[in-house]
């Protein structure tokens, strides 16, 4: 855990002080990661390098695991937390091996250790140990070095990370990979984390809590949902988005929005039993699942009232399906491409589990905005 | 400022038009009987290169010994306020020609060895300083902080960060000044340092033009030779990350 306690940094320039962080009371949970989040020159890299001591706060303390930090020596402190910086930072004269191995030598590790670790890492990272170990930065592409920089940083397994813009220097693909990456990784690893952000979007996709910052000030601390749902202030509104219940799409899992145990028909039942079950659920229309459980089709309760005979003779094709595993996002826009007003969905074997509709996802954003 | 590949990359074609040089001149002198000549003077010339050998060491390396300390001094935090005044004059130092500082030399210390030696090691001294200089200044900041970041004490930041990064330009130093180095050595016979200076110049005081072979083909070689040694312990010292060479 670590906590921040009035902690204040005044940069005394030629031109009058600045005041880069004021009075900042904060306080990241164990294996979460908490975005900072703010304007640039908002005072995030600031905050960020005190908590290892590259910048010492001008008042205030700062507390890892319950411990304040003025207590260690800086370097020592240093080394248990793992840094990466905005512009990577790997070390040119180095290759990715000993780059990788640079905190487990300053720590006295065996050889063979850091050297086994170095491999492992560079496999979590989908990176060819047998081909990039020896390399040198230079010889990385953008998206490689930035890969490396953050696993460099994992290298002792440090129980606290601090993130400058990690994914800052890289375009816009190769990052949502990085960072799905990233949070795959993090899922296991459960470090606790500080990542300093311009990007809100970035933010919304990587943090279990954002704090906002404008000019120095903590101006908000809380979930993306809830920064999203219910901004503090109009400065936050208007940083976060006009479309901000867009965003909150992101955070939602098909699975957590769907309708769960929807009923089915099978192609051997009658039409009757079809519309008879769409009534007793007030449904417009319901899904046929063949003889394992995977959807087929569906029928609509026009087509069931005015005809006869067996669902498997007169059912519609769905025209698309969602993976329960998707967010928000993707259900609506598969939603709005196939010009559809409910989604049948399927889990990884591709079994029916659910629907989600327009009005049910509606309702949900709703919901939380009335909640608070 | 620093000496880099285009410095490097004259200093080869130097060599190779030299080397043609050398070996044109080889072939005439076999024709015209100067060679005779100039192997009746053998044992000088083995004496006289040693002696010439002696000094280059000496002041050479005197210089790197005290250059590259000197120059990482320079960028200390601590010097950060004196540090351009000094690069400031070391670059006037630098213009300077060596036959001046020779001389200045022979005013304070008198004639012989000692003199010679100061004055090689001064001219030599300059370009080091400032290389090292340069070439640590430039190493970028986010590296620093980076290395400071993951926890390496200033002395770890010097010897694993900053001085790797820098040695290519620190490199390039030492080999400008062991060229100005060669170079000025011969000049030490005039202040009564000794070496290959002493044929070349005698020969040509007695017009006796295989004499003054005789001092300046081994000179021109040792230079050649100086050079490339220092160029090949610049290919393989400086790690390939940072060795535009390689
Ligand atoms: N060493 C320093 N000396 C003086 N002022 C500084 C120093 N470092 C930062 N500042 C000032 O403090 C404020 C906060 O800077 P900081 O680097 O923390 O911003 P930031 O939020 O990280 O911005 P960005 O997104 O552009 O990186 C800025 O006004 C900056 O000019
Ligand atoms: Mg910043």
């Amino acid at each position: 855990m670590i906590a921040l306690e009035n902690l204040t940094k005044i940069f005394e320039t030629p031109s009058g002080s600045v005041i880069a962080a004021d009075q900042i009371t904060m306080e990241v949970v164990e294996g979460e990661i908490c975005v900072l989040l703010g304007p640039s020159g908002c005072g995030k890299t600031t905050v960020l390098k005190m908590v290892n001591r590259l910048i010492m706060p001008t008042s205030g303390k700062i507390y890892i695991d319950g411990k304040d930090t003025d207590e260690y020596d800086p370097v020592a402190l240093r080394r248990t937390i793992g840094y990466v910086i905005q512009q990577i930072g790997l070390f040119p004269n180095k290759t990715i091996e000993e780059n990788i191995c640079v905190v487990p030598d300053l720590l006295g590790w065996d050889r063979e250790k850091s050297k086994a670790r170095a491999a492992e890492l560079l496999e979590m990272v989908a990176l060819d140990p047998g081909v990039f170990l020896k390399r040198y930065p230079k010889e990385l592409s953008g998206g490689q070095q930035q890969r490396v920089g953050v696993i460099r940083a994992l290298a002792a397994d440090p129980p606290v990370m601090l993130m400058d813009e990690p994914f800052g220097a890289i375009d816009p693909i190769n990052r949502e990979v990085i960072q799905d990456e990233f949070l795959k990784m993090q899922e296991a690893l459960g470090k606790t984390i500080m990542f300093v952000s311009h990007d809100i979007d970035e933010a919304v996709k990587m943090a279990d809590k954002v704090a906002i910052f404008r000019a120095g000030r903590l101006e908000q601390y809380g979930s993306p949902d809830d920064i999203l749902a219910h901004p503090a202030n109009s400065f936050i509104a208007d940083f976060v988005g006009g479309d901000r219940a867009l965003k909150r799409l992101r955070l939602i899992t098909v699975e957590e929005a769907m309708m769960k145990d929807p009923p089915r028909v099978r192609p051997e039942d009658t039409l009757e039993k079809a519309t008879g079950l769409m009534r007793e659920n007030g449904h417009i229309s319901v899904v046929m699942v063949g003889p394992r459980g995977r959807p087929r089709g569906f029928i609509h309760i026009n087509d069931a009232k005015e005809r006869k005979g067996l669902v498997g003779e007169h059912y519609e094709k769905l025209p698309a399906t969602v993976n329960v595993r998707e967010d928000l996002r993707t259900a609506v826009s598969e939603m709005f491409t196939h010009d559809l007003t409910w989604l049948a969905c399927v889990d990884d074997e591709g079994f029916f589990k659910g629907y989600v509709t327009q009005r049910g996802i509606t309702h949900l954003l709703g919901e939380t905005y009335r909640d608070g | 400022m620093a000496d880099t590949t285009e410095q490097s990359r004259f200093s080869r074609a130097w060599q190779n038009i030299l080397l043609v040089l050398v070996f044109a001149l080889g072939a005439w002198a076999y024709a015209s009987g100067v060679l005779p000549q100039i192997f009746e003077l053998w044992e000088d010339i083995v004496f006289l290169t040693q002696q010439h050998l002696g000094l280059v060491a000496i002041s050479g390396g005197l210089a790197i010994l005290v250059g590259i300390p000197l120059g990482v001094w320079l960028t200390r935090p601590s010097m950060r306020r004196y540090a351009e005044i000094v690069i400031q004059l070391l670059n006037i130092g630098t213009t300077i020609p060596t036959l001046a500082i020779l001389a200045l030399s022979m005013s304070l210390l008198g004639i012989g060895a000692l003199p010679s030696i100061f004055g090689l090691w001064l001219a030599t001294l300059l370009p080091i300083v400032r290389n090292t200089y340069t070439g640590i200044q430039s190493v970028p900041a986010h590296l620093i902080e980076s290395a400071t970041g993951m926890g390496m004490t200033q002395a770890q930041i010097l010897m694993r960060v900053e001085l790797p990064n820098a040695l290519f330009v620190i490199f390039a130093g030492v080999r400008t000044a062991l060229a100005i180095n060669v170079g000025t050595v011969p000049l030490a016979f005039l202040i009564g340092g000794g070496g290959l200076g002493e044929l070349i110049f005698t020969g040509i005081a007695l017009d006796e033009f295989g004499m003054m072979l005789a001092g300046a083909i081994p000179t021109a070689m040792l230079a050649i030779l100086v050079d490339f040694a220092v160029g090949q312990v610049q290919f393989w010292a400086v790690p390939r990350g940072v060795n535009p060479l390689r």
